[in-house]
C-alpha cells in the first residue's frame, strides 16, 4: 500500500475523482439549457401553454442539477492552488488567464441570469425572461469554451515558450486557438447536448411507457429526436476528427488507444484491434482480436498506412503512458456508445416515419423504450470515458511533453491529501445517491399540466421555493 | 523598473480587492442568513429566509470563484503558496459550500426537511469559519524560503490568532445577514433580527478590538506597519470612522430603520477592508513577498485587464439588475396572484 503515502498518486486520484464527479452535472447545465431556449422560443411564438409548461417542468430538473454543478466546481478551481501549486506557478501565465476569463465571462453570466430564468417568470417581462435563459445558456456554453481551451492548451501548448520553470505567453491567440482547442470545444459541447437530449428521451420514453402525461411527453420525445438527428451523426464525426488530431499531436496517447506495442511501418495493412488483453510489463498483448486491415482505414482512410506509426515500446517506460488497458477500453466504450446512439436514434426515426410513433405504440413496443431509457447512463459513460482517454492518454505528462505530472504535484504531507480524498468520496457518494432520489422523485411526480402562464410582471412578495 | 511593472500589479491588487470585498459583503449576508436559520423558530420562518437568497446565492458565491481565477492568472505565485499552505482550511471552506449549495436544491425537493437545514446552517458556518482562520492565517504572515514557495508547517493556520479572526468574521457575517433580513422581512421575524444584529453588532465590535490591539504581538511586519508615521494619518482616521458607524448603525435599529442598518453594515465592512489593505499592501504573501514578485507577466496583466477589466462594470450591472427585479419583502402578502 506504497500509494497511502504517496503525495502524487493521491493527488491524482483526488483529481481524477473530483472531475469525473463534476463532470456528470455541466451536461444538463449546458445541454439542457440549450433545450428550455428552444422550448421557450416555442413559447412565446405561439403562445401555447404546452410549450410553457415544457420549460418549467425541465427547468425543475434543471435547478437540481445545476447546484451541484456548481458545488462540486469550486474543489476543481481550488485545486490547482492546493494540490497543483508547481504546475499553477508553471503554467499561470496562461492558464490562470483563461480560468479567470471563464469566471468573468462565463459563470457570472450563468449565475447572474440564473436567478431570474428560474424564479422570474412573474417578474420581468416575457422578452427579458427569454434573454435570461439565453445568457443562462451562453454563459454555460461559454465556460465549456474557456475549459476545454485550456484543457486543450495542456494537450498541445502553444503560443509561447517554456523556460526558467515558467511558460511565458507570447501571442495569447495562439495559445487559447492551440491545435486541439477547435476540435475538442466540438466534440465536447456535440456531447453535452447528444446526452442531454437523451436524458430528456429517456424520462419522457418512461413516463410514456407508464401512460403518463402523453401528449406532454410525446412532444418532448419528439424534440429530443429531432436534435439527435442532428447532433449524433455529427459526434461520430466529431469523434473521429478528435482521434485524427490525437494521431497527429500525441502519438503516445495514440500507441496506448489502439494498443500497439511495436512500431508499424508505412505501406503496411495492420489489424484494427477491437478486444486485447496487453501485458504492459511484458510490453506486448498477450492476445488481440481485431478487423484485419482496419488500423490504415480508421486513421488515413486508405488500405495501407503511408506513414509510420511508432509503437509504445519505441519510447522509454517513463515517457508513455500506463494503464493501457483502461485508455484501449475506454476508448472503445465511447466510440460504441457514440455509434450504438446514432443508430438507435436511426431506427427510431424510420419507426417514427413508418408508424407516427403514437403513445400506444411505445407501450406495444416496450423494448424501444428501454433502449432509450439505457441510452441516457450510457451517453455519460461515453463522456467519463472519453476524459478518462484525454486525461489518463496524456501521462506521464500535465503540460504535455514539458511538465510531468509527477513535478506538477505539491509536496503535501500524504495524510493530508488522504484525509481530504476520502471525504470527497464518502460526500460525492451521498449527494450522488440524493441527486438520483430527488430527481427520481420530479420525474415521478410529472409535469404540472394544470400551470397557468404568467399574465405579466407583477411586484408580488418573492415567490418561495415551494411554488 | 518600467511603468507598467508597477502600475500593472497594483491595478491588479485593487481589482482583486475589490472581488474579495464584492464576496465578503454578498456571500457574507447568504452565509450570514444561513449561519442565523440555525436559530429560526418554524419552518415557515426558514422558508422565509431560504426564500430571500433563492435568486442571488449562486451569483454572490461566483465572486469567489472569479476572485480565484483573477489570483491565479494575475499573481500565480501567490496563489500556489497560499492555497498550499492553508490546505486544511481551504478544504474545509469548499466542503462547506458545498454543504450549504446543494441544501438548497435538496431541502426543496425533501419531504423531511430537517437533516437539510442542519446541512444549509452548519456548511454555512463551516465555511464562514474556515474563511476567517484562512483571513487570519494570511495576516500574519505566511513563511516563505526566497523564490515565495511556502515553509511553513501544513499546521500554521492552527492558533489562537486565527481563531479570534474566524469568531469575528462569523459574527460579521450574521451582523450584515442580520441586517440584510430586517431589509428583506417584516413583523416578528423583522423584530428577530433586529436583536440579532444588535447582539452581533456588539460581538463583532468585541472581534475587532481585540485584532487590532493583538496585532502587533502576532506578526513583526504588521506592528512595524501601525507604529510606522507614515501610515498614522490612516490608523487615526480609520478606527474614528469606525466608531461614528457603529454609533450610527446602533442608532438606526433603535429607530427601526429598515434601509440604513443594512448601509451602516456595509460602510463597516468597507472601512475594514480598507483598514487590511492598509495594513498588508504592497504584500501578497504577507509577511515578505510583495505583489511585483509574485505577478504573471506585464503581458498577461494587459491582456487579462483588457477582458476582465471591460467586463466588470457589465457583471455588475446584471447583478444589479437582478437584485432590483427581486426586490421588496419576501413575507409580503400578495397584492396580486
Ligand atoms: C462541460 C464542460 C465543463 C468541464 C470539462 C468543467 N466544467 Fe466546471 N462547470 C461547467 C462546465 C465544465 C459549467 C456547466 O459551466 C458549470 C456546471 C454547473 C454550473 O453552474 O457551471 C461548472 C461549474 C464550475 C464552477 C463553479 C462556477 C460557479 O460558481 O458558478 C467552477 C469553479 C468550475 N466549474 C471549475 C472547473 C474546473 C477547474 C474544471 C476542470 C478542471 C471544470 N470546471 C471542468
Ligand atoms: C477541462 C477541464 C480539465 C482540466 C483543465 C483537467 C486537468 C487535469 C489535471 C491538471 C490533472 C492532474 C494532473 C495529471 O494527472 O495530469 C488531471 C487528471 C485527471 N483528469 Fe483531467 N482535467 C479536466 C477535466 C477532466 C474531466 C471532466 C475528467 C473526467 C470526467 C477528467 C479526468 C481526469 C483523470 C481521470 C485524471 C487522472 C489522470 C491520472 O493521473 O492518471 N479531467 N486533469
Ligand atoms: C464514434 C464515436 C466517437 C469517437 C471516434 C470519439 C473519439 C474521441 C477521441 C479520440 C477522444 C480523445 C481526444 C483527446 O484525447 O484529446 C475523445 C474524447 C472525448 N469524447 Fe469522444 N468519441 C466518440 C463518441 C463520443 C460520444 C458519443 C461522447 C458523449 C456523448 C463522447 C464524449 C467525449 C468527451 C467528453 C471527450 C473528452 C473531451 C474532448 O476531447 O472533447 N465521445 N473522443
Amino acid at each position: 500500500m506504497d500509494w497511502l503515502a504517496d503525495t502524487v498518486v493521491l493527488s491524482r486520484m483526488q483529481f481524477a475523482l473530483t472531475a469525473i464527479f463534476h463532470m456528470l452535472w455541466p451536461v444538463l447545465s449546458t445541454g439542457l439549457a440549450i433545450f428550455l431556449v428552444i422550448l421557450e422560443a416555442l413559447w412565446l411564438r405561439t403562445q401555447n401553454p404546452l410549450y410553457y409548461r415544457q420549460a418549467r417542468f425541465w427547468a425543475k430538473l434543471y435547478v437540481l442539477n445545476f447546484g451541484i454543478g456548481v458545488a462540486s466546481g469550486l474543489p476543481m478551481e481550488f485545486q490547482f492552488g492546493t494540490n497543483w501549486a508547481p504546475l499553477s506557478e508553471f503554467v499561470g501565465d496562461f492558464f490562470g488567464a483563461v480560468l479567470g476569463f471563464e469566471g468573468a465571462m462565463a459563470f457570472m453570466l450563468e449565475a447572474g441570469f440564473l436567478g431570474i430564468m428560474l424564479f422570474g417568470w412573474n417578474r420581468v417581462p416575457p422578452v427579458i425572461h427569454f434573454l435570461s435563459t439565453v445568457m443562462v445558456a451562453f454563459g454555460a456554453n461559454l465556460s465549456v469554451f474557456w475549459i476545454l481551451s485550456a484543457n486543450s492548451w495542456l494537450q498541445t501548448p502553444a503560443g509561447g515558450s517554456f523556460s526558467d520553470g515558467h511558460f511565458h505567453v507570447e501571442n495569447y491567440f495562439t495559445a487559447i486557438n492551440n491545435p486541439f482547442m477547435l476540435r475538442s470545444v466540438l466534440h465536447m459541447s456535440l456531447a453535452t447536448v447528444e446526452t442531454s437530449m437523451l436524458v430528456v428521451a429517456a424520462i419522457s420514453a418512461w413516463s410514456l411507457l407508464s401512460g403518463k402525461a402523453e401528449e406532454f411527453f410525446s412532444f418532448s420525445f419528439r424534440l429530443a429526436l429531432v436534435v439527435l438527428l442532428v447532433v449524433a451523426p455529427l459526434q461520430i464525426v466529431a469523434g473521429h476528427e478528435s482521434g485524427l488530431q490525437v494521431a497527429e499531436h500525441q502519438p503516445t496517447k495514440l500507441a496506448a488507444m489502439e494498443a500497439i506495442w511495436e512500431n508499424q511501418a508505412a505501406g503496411e495493412a495492420p489489424p484494427w484491434t477491437v478486444i486485447v488483453a496487453p501485458d504492459e510489463n511484458g510490453g506486448r498483448n498477450r492476445w488481440a482480436v481485431g478487423l484485419p486491415g482496419g488500423l490504415s482505414w480508421i486513421l488515413e482512410g486508405r488500405p495501407r498506412l503511408s506513414q509510420d506509426v511508432r509503437g509504445l515500446n519505441s519510447w522509454p517506460a517513463d515517457q508513455r503512458p500506463r494503464m493501457v488497458g483502461l485508455i484501449f477500453y475506454a476508448f472503445r466504450l465511447m466510440a460504441g456508445i457514440g455509434v450504438a446512439v446514432a443508430a438507435l436514434m436511426g431506427l427510431t426515426v424510420l419507426l417514427w416515419w413508418r408508424t407516427g410513433l403514437t403513445p400506444e405504440f411505445f407501450r406495444r413496443q416496450a423494448w424501444l423504450s428501454w433502449c432509450w431509457i439505457l441510452a441516457a447512463p450510457a451517453g455519460y459513460l461515453a463522456i467519463e470515458s472519453g476524459w478518462i482517454v484525454r486525461c489518463v492518454g496524456r501521462q506521464p505528462w500535465t503540460v504535455y511533453g514539458q511538465l510531468r505530472t509527477s513535478e506538477a504535484a505539491s509536496q503535501l504531507p500524504a495524510q493530508e491529501v488522504l484525509i481530504s480524498l476520502s471525504s470527497f468520496a464518502v460526500l460525492y457518494g451521498v449527494l450522488l445517491v440524493f441527486a438520483l432520489v430527488f430527481g427520481a422523485r420530479l420525474i415521478r411526480k410529472g409535469p404540472d399540466l394544470t400551470l397557468d402562464p404568467p399574465t405579466g410582471p407583477v411586484r408580488g412578495p418573492l415567490p418561495l421555493p415551494a411554488d | 523598473m518600467d511603468f507598467l511593472d508597477v502600475f500593472m500589479p497594483v491595478v491588479w491588487f485593487v481589482i482583486l480587492a475589490l472581488f474579495l470585498l464584492l464576496y465578503v459583503i454578498l456571500d457574507g449576508f447568504d452565509l450570514g442568513v444561513g449561519i442565523l436559520s440555525l436559530t429560526s423558530p418554524s419552518e415557515k420562518q426558514r422558508t422565509l429566509l431560504m426564500a430571500s437568497l433563492g435568486s442571488i446565492w449562486d451569483a454572490n458565491e461566483t465572486w469567489l470563484v472569479l476572485m480565484g481565477g483573477a489570483l491565479f492568472g494575475a499573481f500565480p505565485l501567490a496563489y500556489g503558496t497560499i492555497l498550499k499552505a492553508l490546505y486544511g482550511p481551504i478544504y474545509l471552506m469548499i466542503l462547506g459550500l458545498i454543504l450549504r449549495a446543494v441544501a438548497f436544491e435538496f431541502r426543496e425537493n425533501a419531504i423531511d426537511k430537517r437533516p437539510w437545514n442542519l446541512t444549509f446552517g452548519f456548511g454555512s458556518l463551516l465555511a464562514a469559519a474556515s474563511q476567517g482562520i484562512c483571513l487570519g492565517t494570511v495576516l500574519s504572515g505566511l513563511p516563505t524560503d526566497a523564490d515565495g514557495h511556502f515553509i511553513g508547517s501544513p499546521w500554521i493556520w492552527v492558533n489562537g490568532s486565527s481563531l479570534v479572526v474566524a469568531l469575528t468574521l462569523i459574527q460579521g457575517y450574521v451582523l450584515i445577514g442580520s441586517t440584510y433580513l430586517i431589509l428583506k422581512t417584516s413583523g416578528e421575524l423583522q423584530q428577530l433580527h433586529v436583536r440579532t444584529a444588535r447582539l452581533a453588532a456588539a460581538t463583532t465590535l468585541g472581534g475587532a478590538l481585540l485584532i487590532t490591539a493583538t496585532s502587533p504581538f502576532v506578526s513583526e511586519t504588521l506592528r512595524a506597519r501601525l507604529f510606522d508615521p507614515a501610515f498614522l494619518p490612516f490608523f487615526v482616521l480609520l478606527p474614528l470612522l469606525g466608531i461614528a458607524l457603529i454609533v450610527q448603525l446602533f442608532r438606526s435599529l433603535s429607530l427601526g430603520q429598515e434601509v440604513w442598518p443594512f448601509v451602516y453594515t456595509v460602510l463597516l465592512f468597507v472601512l475594514s477592508f480598507a483598514g487590511l489593505g492598509v495594513m498588508v499592501f504592497p504584500a501578497i504573501i504577507p509577511p515578505s513577498i510583495t505583489i511585483f514578485e509574485a505577478s504573471s507577466s506585464v503581458t498577461s496583466m494587459v491582456f487579462m485587464l483588457t477582458f476582465i477589466g471591460v467586463l466588470i462594470p457589465i457583471m455588475l450591472f446584471y447583478n444589479i439588475y437582478n437584485y432590483i427585479a427581486f426586490s421588496g419583502k419576501v413575507d409580503a402578502e400578495p397584492d396580486q396572484v
